[in-house]
């Protein structure tokens, strides 16, 4: 099988039950993406998958042989850190850091999400996509961290979301 | 999970011609990759039907939407004509699962979405769903989270679908293909089954028959609203839910659908207790008397009691929120 | 690490206080400083290891195989069932020295081993192993058991009656002082009722695992463990081997809260397969496993009686709690731990006893004892002051004792009542209103207080430092970061003492062969082997200052210079071929001269759903006084995860055991709800200003479980204030807040 994974190109020789997730982690090399639960109830795995960010565990490598797939790893390096890499760093946004990755390509995905206005289950007015604390959080629930770094992390991607103080406070229904 | 061989289907013809015994399609894979995992669906065959020519959403004649069956949640969540045609389905969707599964979940996906029933979950105990004739361990178990309406004694399974619940409240159609080649049209009220004696069939679907679409008819009119009941803020299953729409004319109700989700086996509707609305003048006592009627045959099971006050109330709420009482 | 120069040790006995500290007086002036962590970059670019992420050649996969029945024999295991399946290589099983249950932690023996008597419910019992990990996957949830089926005891409730006195753990079983029966006969004032609290898992995001190798007769283990160097001692037990020959490598860990203080099951499977095959195995837990064969927290039965005159000042108080435990094991929930030296009160009951369960081995989870037993005591507490008609704040302060109201002897540091002063003013504690008479929309709104207490703990810690002629300072020992900020503040420790900016650090954490350490629980981690890298490093620093000729005192280390009689000198010139000391901290007499704890105060404001009983916390601020604070931003996020636990436990985490066969029923992240992003508010922490000499040299105490102390009781207080409805029964799940409210609903 092939894969392009933070536009490199992969060959491997799989089971055909290898999630997107153990392609990357056993086969790879790619360890940057996390195993928590290995069935979607906790987003340690997150990836983004042609821009959008998915529970890599609940899907097949095959199925993704076309996809442009980026993990952790492709987001930046330790001498060069994604914007958003850089701000869970300084806000302190993980603790033990294992959610963390999962976190990160998360918050990528859901920002994305927000530009294309999409709405949330908090939002007020389902035309806007409006960002605020409140939002974040719900906008981030599919991501447990149980060292609950979650105040931090929502520190980490509203500076990145560029929002203000009063931004931030805004409550939404 | 049980090894499988996989074929990427062409054509939804295509992919229905591969369909037989022991062969799932995979779209989304979400929820069937999770169940595969613990060995509770151990199909032969997969049909990979996620690059299908599905995923549009599209504006009909009539005023309604058909919605491919691989749209996924997302998508159908935030667009425009679903917001403002039918914001309680983009509520619903909105307040199922994570931001990651919304990405990933299809619609028709969802409509099949299996039970979270801890023991349906777990080889090691009896089920009937999973295993017929086994037994129902929920039963006599812990079943917080099960059925107060429409259970059986071989099951008291809930259905976990957001989604599923907005769509029978907004009468959506489910379009399908057979593996004859016919389409079949079929309400959503005609789609789901209660358990019975059989929990282990959960719709009218045959096998091998795909869905291809759901047609929803031109937007209701009246007001329209989503309410989940659960135990954590956001990512938890629904314990009792409402999909609300409810038109109120010259001081009374001109029409009514209510639908819920955590209740029973499938999302929930009894036109009974809705005809009982219309034409009266909202008012408290009003929605009091609907809300005996839903729960007349309400029994809970032990750990699940607690759902026939919190339906009562919720259902009595989203009553006067959707007619502003 | 080795190398050539000088080597020296630098030893203490807490016998004493240490009334100065080098991390006052040195110029570098990094400690306390809420410097981002030193892994950092690492974590957030997903290049930090866990243990599951090593690899080996030719290494092969293990899935473990856990039983479906909860108490019996295991008679077969059809391992021909499923040796052909393609990819599968074998099944072990050892009857015999397979783990029956993860160890406590912190011990130095095996843990029980033993699985052909089945104990609990998915107990494991063999070792699928695969070339892939999908084939061990496959082939272990399809390996046939056989099982003759014996009674268990599954039902806690039905077996409450039977109940047996556990030996000491680190607080007596039971405790008495004076006669409490006679102060609640006879006080004008009192208050009697029982709390439960449930089984909780840690549910840490990385789920155990360890890849076993053999080489030479040595193991090495890459494993997910809080305490590497009693764990290889244990591990070495339970395989038979020589503790020499026993290594565990756990650089990165993802998290911990107790589950990984003791070896868990996977390991002794993967080493025994390992050995068995003569090749690498990893063996990583499936979430559900980690429910059903790690550890829990037992669920408890908790009386608090409480005796006070008519101006609250308590005489009497009582604290009974009844817990679980398999029938061999005899760990206690210590849920009194932190009531023997919270309160006034001559006359004094504080027990616990056991129920003996086939369930998963209850064992230590953050904050055992306090983090349940103080949902009790502080829920009582408010529901004493309401009965007394005063603020809980005021009850709480004529309560204060100023010595320890059962040893008689001082406290090191101690600023309860402050904290709830400064919290009180900073949360708008007078703005709280009487009991459900606040409404915003269809939620009721109310504020809660507790206090925080977390007892300190110092246990042996050693460490190893050497400078080399670059002036690079490299730390070693066999402590673990858990995401506690380990990393990050032994280096600034050393960085404080060494004059050493961060960048001119290396801290080697998580290997079994470095200094022993305590490892990371109880709080102790950062205390005890802070205190072993600052007698290291104080050592060098004596060497540098004698190499200079001058009194350490009249040294002043500074970027890498040492600064004496006007003359400024790169520390690395002075260090030659190196500089090598090794710390060792052991806790004296300090333990028993004076009592030493941390203490903080919680407040909460939630919301109360008025139509459904739903809880959502609104705001929260942890106000705490634990010594130095070693970084002020680590420490406040570890006071963020405890105070998270504590929404957790008050409202959401309950692990739920089938009393017809003791499965666990929600035994993953989808049924068991630990807190979620939007469960959880932006928390507000405060540090007070202390230093405590009789704790260590740090003058620090611990953090990492104080924020959980009390959190959930701070919310169960606010539910109360908001909406009338005292739960005794946690977690305050909406169908026990539901029957209580008013049958009228709120007004659209």
């Amino acid at each position: 099988m092939h894969f392009t994974i933070n536009g490199q190109a992969y060959d491997a020789d799989l089971d055909i039950r290898t999630s997107l997730l153990d392609l990357c982690r056993e086969h790879l090399g790619l360890t940057g993406s996390k195993k928590g639960c290995d069935h979607g109830q906790c987003g340690a795995c997150t990836m983004l998958v042609n821009g959008r960010r998915i529970n890599s565990c609940l899907t097949l490598a095959v199925m993704h042989q076309d996809d442009e797939i980026v993990t952790i790893e492709g987001l930046g390096t330790p001498e060069n850190l994604h914007p958003m890499q850089d701000a869970f760093v300084r806000h302190d946004g993980y603790q033990c850091g294992y959610c963390t990755p999962g976190q990160i390509c998360s918050a990528v995905g859901m920002l994305d999400e927000v530009k294309k206005g999409w709405p949330s289950h908090v939002s007020g007015d389902l035309t806007s996509a409006a960002l605020s604390d409140e939002e974040i959080s719900e906008r981030m629930s599919g991501n447990i961290c149980r060292c609950s770094a979650y105040p931090n992390i929502v520190d980490a991607i509203s500076e990145v979301a560029g929002l203000t103080p009063a931004e931030r406070e805004v409550a939404g229904a | 999970m049980k090894t499988f061989t996989y074929t990427k289907a062409q054509s939804p013809e295509a992919a229905v011609a591969e369909a037989g015994e022991g062969v799932r399609f995979i779209a989304g894979g979400t929820n069937l990759l999770d169940l595969m995992k613990l060995q509770v669906m151990t199909p032969d065959k997969l049909v990979d039907i996620s690059r299908l020519d599905l995923g549009r959403i599209e504006q009909r004649e009539d005023g309604g939407l058909t919605i491919g069956a691989l749209v996924p949640n997302s998508d159908l969540a935030a667009d425009r004509r679903v917001i403002d045609g039918y914001p309680v389905l983009s509520r619903a969707l909105l307040a199922g699962a994570s931001g990651q599964l919304r990405n990933k979940a299809s619609t028709g996906g969802n409509l099949l979405q299996r039970t979270r029933c801890y023991y349906f979950y777990d080889t090691a105990t009896a089920c009937n769903k999973r295993e017929p004739g086994s037994g129902c361990a929920a039963i006599g178990g812990f079943n917080r989270i099960h059925a107060i309406l429409g259970a059986s004694d071989k099951c008291i399974a809930t259905h976990p679908s957001d989604m599923a619940v907005a769509m029978r409240a907004l009468d959506a159609t489910v379009v399908t293909l057979k593996g004859d080649g016919d389409r079949r049209r079929i309400s959503i009220h005609d789609f789901y089954r209660l358990p019975g004696d059989t929990p282990e069939i959960e719709n009218v679907l045959e096998p091998g028959e795909l869905i291809t679409h759901v047609e929803l008819p031109g937007p209701p009119q009246g007001e329209q609203l989503y309410r989940k009941v659960r135990d954590r803020a956001s990512y938890a299953f629904a314990l009792v839910s409402v999909a609300g729409v409810v038109k109120v004319e010259d001081g009374k109700i001109a029409s009514a659908a209510l639908a819920f989700g955590g209740l029973a086996h499938l999302p929930w509707r009894d036109f009974e207790m809705e005809a009982m609305l219309v034409g009266q003048a909202p008012s408290t006592a009003l929605f009091e008397a609907a809300a005996d009627k839903l729960l007349a045959g309400a029994r809970g099971h032990g750990s699940n009691d607690f759902k026939i006050p919190l339906a009562r109330r919720t259902l009595i709420a989203c009553l006067r929120d959707l007619t502003g009482v | 690490m080795l190398g050539l120069g000088d080597k020296h040790t630098n030893s203490l006995t807490m016998d004493q206080p240490v009334p100065s500290s080098l991390l006052d007086t040195g110029a570098q002036n990094i400690i306390s400083k809420p410097l981002p962590r030193y892994e950092g970059a690492k974590k957030v670019s997903g290049t930090a290891r866990y243990s599951a992420e090593f690899t080996a050649e030719n290494m092969a996969y293990g899935v473990l195989v856990g039983v479906g029945h909860g108490s019996g024999t295991v008679t077969g295991v059809d391992a021909d069932a499923i040796r052909g399946l393609p990819g599968v290589i074998d099944v072990v099983t050892d009857f015999k020295s397979f783990l029956r249950n993860a160890g406590q932690g912190g011990e130095t023996k095996a843990p029980t081993q033993g699985v052909e008597e089945v104990a609990y419910f998915g107990q494991f019992v063999a070792i699928v192993l695969g070339e892939t990990y999908e084939a061990a996957r496959g082939a272990a949830l399809q390996l046939p058991l056989t099982v003759e089926p014996a009674e268990g005891r599954f039902d806690f409730d039905a077996l409450k009656g039977e109940t047996d006195t556990p030996p000491p753990n680190n607080i007596p079983a039971h405790y008495t002082q004076g006669d409490l029966d006679r102060a609640m006969a006879e006080a004008p004032l009192t208050f009697d009722a029982t709390y439960t609290t449930p089984s909780q898992n840690s549910a840490a995001m990385e789920p155990h695992a360890s890849l076993a190798y053999w080489d030479e007769g040595k193991l090495t283990i890459y494993g997910s463990y809080q305490i590497p160097t009693k764990d290889a001692i244990a591990l070495a037990k339970a395989l038979g081997v020589s503790q020499k020959n026993v290594r565990i490598v756990a650089e990165y860990v993802g998290g911990g809260f107790g589950s990984k203080l003791g070896i868990s099951p996977e390991s002794a499977a993967a080493a025994i397969a390992s050995r068995q095959l003569g090749r690498p195995i990893k063996c990583v837990m499936l979430r559900q496993q980690v429910f059903d064969g790690t550890v829990r927290r037992s669920n408890t039965e908790q009386r608090v009686r409480l005796a006070a005159e008519a101006d609250g000042t308590l005489v009497g108080i009582g604290h009974e709690t009844l817990c679980a435990n398999l029938p061999d094991e005899d760990f206690f929930e210590p849920a009194g731990i932190g009531t023997h030296s919270l309160y006034k009160g001559e006359h004094r009951v504080i027990t616990h006893d056991l129920v003996r369960v086939n369930l998963t081995l209850s064992g230590s989870m953050r904050a055992p004892g306090e983090a349940v037993g103080m949902l009790a005591i502080e829920s009582a507490m408010d529901e004493f002051a309401e009965q007394l008609g005063i603020d809980p704040i005021e009850l709480r302060r004529r309560n204060d004792p100023d010595k320890d109201p059962e040893k008689g002897v001082p406290f090191s540091s101690r600023q309860l009542t402050r904290c709830l002063e400064v919290g009180a003013e900073r949360f708008g504690w007078s703005k709280r209103q009487p009991k459900a008479t606040r409404r915003d929309g269809e939620w009721w709104v109310g504020l809660g207080v507790a206090a925080a207490t977390r007892n300190n703990l110092l246990e042996k810690n050693a460490a190893k430092a050497r400078l080399n002629a670059a002036g690079h300072l490299f730390v070693e020992t066999a402590m673990t970061d858990i995401g506690t900020g380990s990393y990050t503040v032994l280096a600034q420790i050393a960085g404080e003492v060494m004059g050493l900016p961060f960048e001119r650090i290396t801290v080697k954490l998580g290997d079994s062969e470095s200094p022993e350490s305590s490892g990371s629980g109880g709080s102790w981690g950062a205390c005890g082997s802070g205190s072993a890298v600052y007698l290291a490093c104080e050592e060098i620093r004596n060497q540098l200052a004698k190499k200079l000729g001058v009194d350490p005192d009249a040294m002043t280390l500074k970027d890498g210079m040492a600064i004496a009689e006007n003359r400024s000198t790169p520390i690395g010139d002075l260090a030659g071929e190196g500089i090598e000391a090794t710390g060792e901290i052991n806790p004296g007499k300090q333990k028993d001269a004076v009592t030493q704890a941390s203490y903080g105060a919680h407040f909460a404001e939630v919301a109360v759903n008025a139509v459904t009983g739903e809880v959502r916390v609104r705001r929260m601020l942890g106000v705490f006084a634990a010594g130095r604070i070693l970084n002020r931003q680590t420490a406040r996020s570890q006071c963020l995860g405890g105070l998270t636990f504590g929404i957790g436990a008050a409202l959401t985490e309950e692990l739920i055991h089938d009393v017809r066969n003791g499965k666990a029923v929600n035994h993953d992240l989808a049924e068991y709800h630990v807190p979620v992003n939007a469960d959880v508010p932006q928390l507000e922490i405060e540090f007070l200003e202390e230093r405590d000499v009789h704790s260590n040299p740090l003058h620090a105490k611990g953090i990492g479980e104080l924020g959980i102390s009390g959190a959930g009781a701070a919310i169960a207080n606010a539910v109360y204030n908001a909406c009338g409805v005292r739960v005794r029964d946690f977690p305050l799940t909406l169908d026990k807040i539901l029957p209580h409210l008013p049958a009228d609903l709120p007004s659209a």
